[in-house]
């Protein structure tokens, strides 16, 4: 059973779709049990930083997902969500990661939607899978590169594309929504 | 590199697609998921469906559709017409759409465009903006293109951007059906006035059309439903054309 974090956060059922077209079964929970008894677990979203965490805390969901052991996997907002501080919103994040969020400067198009590719890939997550494929993205705040970037991205600048840090995984992309190559990525993070 | 998105855009009405469809390999030409999964596999970068009917006895029809949509593709999809309150979206959200398009009842209400915005965030609120050049000047049309207002197109695109819009979905209404090629002009005038992305739409014709859309604009995607409808200009082969003429396509 893999448990879907339940947030204030738009569209999670695409990631539930995504999981049963892989054949696992998901639960989209709030419940602290439910989410510490999963397989693995799956941090999603796309939303605001400052009032998903805040609703994280007031849940007590932000202690929860600190003391998960089995693999988690953060998307997008969910990424930014498990690093140090982002500007959206003034706030301080889980800190899982010792990362930066930032806006990205107008000197393009904001926010960076759409395909992209990403580069420098170090983790199993990317099992089978060469920088030469495109996934993706939408998202106005990067996450800045650091010691636990496993993949990187350019756009703008170069900004974490993916980070990983012991049993936390984290991808700026929606591999959900990012047609073969995403559902790879998601495959190999159930097979984990 | 960030890739330039080519998009089909489907209409719906009651839950079916409309303007036939000749694909080769479909049974049921008006199964707007069939038509769906089968430009997902040739490549389509992103979906948008619009329900052009739009009727309150429909938009229960349509709200099963997109959770049918999004239970079968794995790529973003877009879905507008007939949306006029956040409960609206609210349901089209929770079916699995990724974004929302609003036309006519953002320019009558445009606290609307900020209201999706806050909830879902800017990549969710896309802004359809149907236009027409009349008297020297692009203006803005609603409902469905019948009804001229007083907005000039550039200053609503800049306004829409302002109130929280996240993409804007231009149509020139003097190209579209045309197949003469995008609204070059328009499209750049709107991509250069805001720092959102702008999806080219109206007057595809052929796979040059594209290729001037790219070359001469800062348009991030171009639309077009008939011409894939019916096969004029395939994706697979529109995509390699366009990466032979240097645009970066995935």
């Amino acid at each position: 059973m893999i448990a879907i974090i339940k947030y204030n956060a738009g569209n999670i059922a695409s990631v539930q779709n995504a999981l049963s077209r892989l054949g696992y079964d998901s639960i989209i929970t709030d419940n602290a049990e439910e989410i510490l008894s999963a397989d693995k677990v799956i941090f999603p979203g796309v939303g605001e930083a400052s009032s998903a965490m805040q609703y994280l805390k007031e849940r007590k969901l932000d202690k929860v997902i600190l003391s998960i052991k089995q693999p988690i996997l953060g998307i997008c907002l969910g990424l930014q969500l498990m690093c140090n501080y982002s500007e959206e919103g003034n706030t301080e994040c889980l800190g899982i990661f010792n990362n930066q969020v930032k806006q990205f400067p107008p000197l393009d198009k904001v926010p960076h939607m759409g395909w992209n590719n990403f580069e420098e890939l170090k983790s199993e997550l990317f099992n089978g899978i060469d920088a030469t494929n495109d996934l993706y993205y939408v998202h106005s705040y990067y996450a800045e590169l650091g010691e636990n970037t496993v993949a990187t991205c350019n756009y703008i600048k170069p900004f974490s594309a993916a980070l990983q840090k012991n049993n936390f995984y984290a991808t700026q992309f929606h591999p959900e929504k990012s047609a073969d190559i995403g559902t790879q990525i998601l495959k190999n993070f159930c097979a984990l | 590199m960030l890739k330039k998105r080519i998009i089909p855009c489907l209409d719906i009405k009651g839950g079916r697609t409309v303007k036939g469809i000749n694909f080769v390999g479909i049974k049921d030409a008006g199964n707007p998921i069939e038509l769906a999964k089968r430009y997902v596999q040739q490549g389509a970068d992103e979906l948008v469906f619009l329900d052009i009917t739009a009727t309150i006895e429909n938009r229960k029809t349509l709200k099963d559709l997109v959770k049918r949509i999004a239970q079968e593709i794995n790529i973003p999809f877009t879905v507008g017409g007939g949306i006029n309150t956040a409960e609206d979206v609210d349901q089209l959200i929770a079916a699995g759409a990724d974004k929302v398009s609003v036309n006519s009842s953002a320019v009558k209400r445009p606290e609307l465009i900020t209201e999706i915005a806050q909830q879902y965030g800017n990549q969710c609120t896309v802004v359809a903006i149907d236009t027409k050049f009349e008297n020297n000047e692009w203006k803005v049309f609603v409902h469905g293109g019948r009804t001229p207002t007083e907005l000039n197109t550039v200053d609503w695109a800049r306004h829409v951007e302002q109130l929280g819009a996240g993409e804007i979905l231009l149509t020139s209404m003097n190209n579209d059906g045309t197949k003469a090629g995008f609204a070059l002009d328009i499209t750049e005038q709107v991509s250069q006035a805001v720092n959102i992305p702008v999806i080219a739409s109206g007057g595809a014709g052929n796979k040059e059309h594209f290729n001037e859309l790219f070359k001469k604009t800062s348009a991030t995607a171009g639309l077009a439903a008939s011409i894939f409808h019916y096969e004029e200009v395939a994706i697979p082969t529109l995509k390699e054309y366009l990466k032979q003429q240097n645009i970066n396509i995935r």
